[in-house]
């Protein structure tokens, strides 16, 4: 809402800077956003309101004139001026050189020099609404009105201030200005001066008994209908051009001006109909039939729904109710008589409208929000009044009230007891009295303890106790409100385990040398394709209405958001890359909210580092991201073990499932060659996910401690012979069955020279220790036997010689 | 045996003057055995007392006895002298510039907005309120209704909104969430008062994005309910709050505010921590910088819940991750979250 200060002041004392009343009002839920100061750069003693005294040729140039101007100072000055509309009499606005304007051409700001114009010395400027900063209009030379006075500098004249407002949905009536003006007056202790409503009407009768007929008495609780006779159109004067102007609206017609205006004053949308189109004078408010259409003023053919409400003739539609006027029932220059409507419709109802036809206009943007009935006969009032006094027309006697359940006064009653329950400070009764009757409530106080409160009608939003608690803090000021520690018993503490589990995760694997990234949630069909199988793809849950095709998608995995993170930075470093995310994927579920599931997932790729913190020729492969996952998952208590696996989209013999417990938990494995094509990766990439919620019953809570032992242990290394494709996982678990084994740690992998064909050589260092005594040599060879025994019969392994 | 037979005197200076021509470990080694190891000069003298007669034993004795002492401390002398002067040479040699880089280590790092939202969490938590997540998608119930939304509240326009395509009967009742204030809801129907909860989560806006508008958001939301919570308790809490996220000197202020499932609904800002409320670049020359929205729980919610509205009050709140992240590390353009640019990113 843009308020101009210089027509709000119709209506209460401004007595304080712009910038203090809009800090005021915003802390008052008001909020501005910006001033905007029309004229704030027009000099007062170089911008002044003067009166052409004569117009004469140019002696060199057929389209230039010279214009003598009186402009206050001692003697009048004479100008070149080459805007076809200058004429003796007229008020203009005269700049004197060293003014500063705007160029007409360039639009940027420009400081008037005296000139020589096709041989004749001009010292000045008759303006025209573009050189001052008004509006793009350089057609001609602004004509002031007739009174305006001569001399007096222009920024006192025309300059104004106008707030720009952000309304909050609850407050319809602060879309109007003189709601602004009572608002501004509670906050300044001002009074209100009401707009007048009343105007002589002839003694004629609206011809052939207007008649309203509400037919859907459910979506409009009041039509007041008002015939205007002899209207002549044109335009509307200039002051109401110009508050038009600077609440953002275009002038049209006096008509269509007069009513935009009485909506912009008291938030009342109305609505002019020439009545010829008011087929034997007769208003019929119903619900629009199927098929029927309207073209609306905008000329466009629109389709009805018979939950829309339209106000009809006998037979159609002329418009849709709230929302806008029909193009065959508006007022055109032909227009002899008018009927004004000004109507309540359902608010939820035009809303519906508004929303389905995509047309969200000034009228339904006030009446989705909700007025007051009352309102409508007296801006009917105030409308008919501006239409008898300014577009020429006669009201006819006879106004049409449809009004069958006149809304009840609220009335709210809030006790003492409340107010301090909600604020926390127990006000004194003259302030909260105070408080509430400058915002036009009336107010009974009823000792020991009620306060009997009776809500204006404009005031819409108010029905509840701590409704007026809000009142009657934004006037007092949030500030007289104490500050109070936080007392009282603390709520037990739930446990949140997969949160937790979570944020260790993503500790652990920071911790490990990894960066976390946060990506979208929705991403684009094309960037899951890759990586869900066949099978998934029909069953994404989308976004019906997406603002970006980059965001439609709920992913069900977070792999190709990692990896496209990683598309991103690939070109950045050769050096290793390694990227996590920890977020949930949305799994569809029939007639059910997705389920959500915590993942975990980690990409890795480039070359390690070298001394010098630089690529090095080594690649990363998959142990580093296995390492990871190590990390990340004993971090957290868990063992992992891995088998090999298939996965979609890590390549087949270099992909592990990670288990723990012996329940999967994800997978680890190289990223497919034709899914890093996919993603525009250049590099070998390697990926893990875990599933937050599947790992979470593996975490062990409260880990117990082992006692240190007491005795030492024996290190021997054995090397044993095996097939090339044997898993050396498989190896590592025989030989840790035997009961003396405490660890087991490989340390060579070899094949080549020594070692049959096909053959490879794995070094193990195994750690025997027991917990009862010192081991002799005796026993660990037996034990050593029977490891390499075990190694014999189930995995056919030798010893190397 | 004649006591005029043992050359102390010479004995004594040959020794001094060997020792001072002495210049390696090898020859002093060399130099304790010819003069006071078992067959040395000194110990030779030693080890003829017994031949002596008594009064000359004792004066040639004392005497020996004594250069035996002189002789061994000037040695450990010379080879103190002779390690301290190898260690010194050592360390010449094994100068090295210590401006060089350091061997590089790992490093990862959490994402800024999970950074920033630990800390949040953190000083909640200390201050007695529990935490909980709820669904990102949500029903119409949840995410508008429950929180006196209904469908036609012309209040939904502030918070366009993502629909899932699940069609029930022409409607789509099912939704990105908008807010985490669902879970207000959500939390009240499984708990009785005294309530004291946070809730920290992803939001979803169907909004262009800009440099201070992002559709995808990280919020966090406080609510607390229980007997004699008034806004005073409100303002208690949340400026507290923020002094220890922005600092204990930060002042707070609240402005009036609407939204539909307060009463009062407010705006909390902060004096502007760059300028102190000068007006600058970062306030937008306001003085001021609004962190987040707060209210008292409409009673409306708290009765649906089955809590008696008259007996029990609460208060909400409800402030933007990153919004508070770009205040604190002055991030100009909030789209540079989640475009995940290392540069970015590693900075935190």
């Amino acid at each position: 809402m843009r308020v101009s200060l210089k027509w709000l002041a119709d209506y209460v004392d401004l007595d304080l800077s712009p910038e203090e009343i809009g800090h005021r009002l915003t802390m008052a839920g008001l909020e501005m956003e910006h001033v905007h100061r029309v004229g704030g750069d027009w000099d007062p003693e170089l911008i002044t309101v003067g009166e052409v005294q004569s117009v004469d040729p140019h002696p060199n140039a057929d389209r230039l004139r010279l214009a003598t101007v009186n402009y206050g100072g001692a003697e009048p000055q004479t100008v070149v001026c080459g805007a076809p509309n200058v004429a003796p009499g007229q008020k203009v606005v005269f700049a004197r050189a060293g003014a500063t304007l705007v160029d007409g051409h360039s639009g940027k700001a420009m400081v008037l020099r005296p000139a020589k114009i096709r041989g004749v010395e001009s010292a000045g400027m008759v303006c025209s609404e573009r050189e001052l900063g008004l509006s793009d209009g350089h057609e001609g030379i602004l004509v002031l009105e007739p009174d305006a006075p001569v001399g007096r500098p222009l920024a006192q004249y025309l300059g104004d201030a106008i707030l720009d407002l952000d309304v909050t949905p609850n407050r319809p009536d602060w879309l109007s200005m003189l709601g602004v003006a009572r608002e501004v007056a509670a906050l300044t202790g001002n009074e209100v001066r009401e707009p007048e409503h009343t105007y002589e009407d002839v003694d004629e009768m609206a011809p052939a008994n207007v008649s309203v007929d509400i037919a859907a008495s459910d979506l409009c609780f009041r039509y007041v209908a008002s015939v205007i006779d002899g209207v002549t159109l044109g335009s509307s004067p200039a002051w109401m051009q110009e508050r038009l102007n600077a609440s953002g609206m275009r002038p049209i017609n006096n008509v269509v001006d007069i009513t935009n205006y009485v909506m912009l004053e008291l938030g009342q949308p109305l609505h002019a109909f020439d009545f010829a189109a008011v087929k034997s004078a007769k208003i019929i408010v119903r619900r629009a039939r199927a098929g029927e259409h309207l073209t609306t003023l905008d000329g466009a053919k629109r389709e009805l729904t018979p939950e829309m409400l339209v106000i009809a003739n006998e037979n159609d539609a002329m418009a849709l109710a709230g929302v806008m006027g029909g193009e065959d029932s508006e007022v055109t220059e032909n227009t002899k008589t008018i009927l004004l409507e000004s109507a309540t419709f359902h608010a939820p109802n035009v809303r519906r409208t508004a929303a389905t036809l995509k047309l969200r206009s000034e009228a339904s943007s006030r009446f989705e929000k909700g007025l007051s009935p009352e309102l409508a006969m007296i801006a009917s009032q105030r409308a008919t009044k501006m239409l008898v006094e300014i577009a020429g027309g006669r009201a006819l006697h006879g106004l049409v009230d449809c009004y069958a359940a006149p809304a009840k006064e609220v009335r709210v009653d809030v006790t003492r007891r409340r107010l301090q329950q909600v604020l926390g400070i127990d006000l004194p009764t003259s302030d909260v009295r105070n408080a509430l009757t400058l915002l036009g409530f009336h107010v009974k106080w009823e000792p020991p303890e009620h306060y009997r409160i009776r809500v204006p009608y404009w005031r819409t939003d108010i029905s509840i106790a701590d409704d007026l608690a809000e009142e009657v803090a934004r006037v007092v000021g949030y500030d007289q409100i104490p500050t109070k520690n936080l007392g009282g018993d603390v709520p037990p503490a739930e446990p949140q385990p997969l949160r937790e589990l979570r944020e260790r995760l993503r500790d652990a694997l920071a911790a490990a040398g990894m960066q976390e990234v946060i990506t979208y949630s929705l991403t684009t069909r094309e960037s899951l394709v890759p990586v869900v199988s066949d099978g998934d793809l029909d069953g994404f849950l989308h976004v019906v209405n997406p603002l970006s095709a980059e965001h439609e998608y709920l992913r069900p995995t977070l792999r190709g958001s990692v990896l496209q993170a990683l598309a991103q930075n690939q070109h950045q470093r050769e050096s290793e890359i390694a990227l996590f995310e920890a977020a949930r994927t949305y799994v569809p579920r029939e007639g059910e909210l997705p389920e959500e599931r915590e993942q975990v997932v980690g990409v890795v790729s480039g070359r390690r580092e070298n001394r010098w913190g630089r690529a090095s020729d080594d690649p990363v492969d998959f142990f580093d991201a296995k390492g990871y996952v190590v990390a990340a998952l004993r971090t957290v208590g868990v063992e992992p073990e891995f088998a090999t696996a298939e996965s979609l989209g890590l390549l087949s013999g270099r992909t592990a499932t990670i288990s723990a417990d012996g329940v999967q938990v994800g997978v680890v494995g190289e990223v497919h060659p034709d899914v890093r094509a996919a993603y525009d990766l250049d590099d070998d990439a390697f990926l893990f996910e875990v599933s937050v919620d599947e790992l979470l019953p593996a975490v062990k809570q409260g880990v117990a401690y082992e006692p240190l032992p007491r005795y030492p242990p024996v290190v021997q290394d054995i090397a044993v012979i095996v097939d090339a494709d044997r898993l050396v996982g498989d190896v590592q678990s025989v030989i840790e069955q035997n009961g003396l084994v405490r660890a087991v740690e490989l340390f060579d992998v070899y094949e080549g020279e020594g070692v049959p064909a096909s053959k490879k050589s794995l070094a193990f260092s195994i750690t025997y220790q027991s917990s009862d005594k010192t081991l002799t040599d005796r026993e660990v060879a037996v034990a050593q036997e029977a490891i390499l025994k075990g190694l014999k019969t189930k995995l056919g392994a030798e010893l190397r010689g | 045996m004649a006591a005029d037979t043992i050359d102390l005197e010479g004995i004594a200076e040959r020794a001094r003057n060997e020792l001072d021509a002495a210049t390696d470990e090898a020859a002093l080694e060399a130099w304790r055995v010819t003069h006071l190891g078992r067959k040395g000069t000194v110990t030779g003298v030693l080890r003829q007392l017994g031949e002596l007669e008594i009064e000359e034993r004792q004066r040639i004795g004392a005497e020996a006895n004594q250069l035996k002492n002189e002789l061994g401390a000037a040695l450990d002398v010379k080879l103190a002298g002779l390690k301290a002067a190898k260690l010194a040479a050592t360390m010449q040699e094994g100068r090295i510039d210590v401006t060089l880089p350091a061997r590089k280590k790992r490093v990862g790092r959490l994402h800024p907005i999970t950074q920033t939202m630990r800390e949040i969490v953190d000083i909640f938590v200390s201050m007695g309120f529990a935490v909980a997540e709820g669904p990102e998608v949500e029903t119409d119930y949840y995410n508008f209704e429950a929180l006196l939304m209904d469908r036609d509240h012309p209040a939904r326009d502030m918070q366009d909104t993502l629909y899932i395509d699940y069609d029930r009967d022409g409607t789509y009742p099912f939704m990105m969430r908008t807010h985490t204030s669902p879970n207000q809801v959500r939390f009240m129907e499984q708990h009785q008062p005294p309530v004291r909860v946070i809730v920290p989560g992803k939001c979803y806006r169907n909004e262009a994005t800009d440099p201070t508008h992002e559709w995808m958001l990280t919020q966090v939301e406080v609510l607390a309910v229980d007997e004699g919570l008034s806004m005073a308790d409100l303002k208690g809490t949340l400026f507290e709050f923020a002094k220890r996220l922005f600092g204990q000197k930060r002042r707070a202020r609240f402005r009036c505010d609407y939204f539909p499932y307060v009463e009062p609904g407010v705006d909390m800002a902060i004096d502007c921590f760059i300028c102190g409320g000068e007006g600058c670049r970062t306030c937008h020359q306001e003085g001021w910088i609004e962190i987040m929205g707060a209210g008292m729980v409409h009673p409306q919610i708290l009765s649906n819940m089955g809590y008696d509205a008259e007996r029990v009050t609460g208060f909400a709140a409800g402030m933007g991750m990153e919004r508070i992240a770009m205040l604190r590390h002055g991030v100009e353009d909030i789209r540079h979250f989640y475009r995940n640019d290392l540069r970015f990113l590693e900075q935190f």
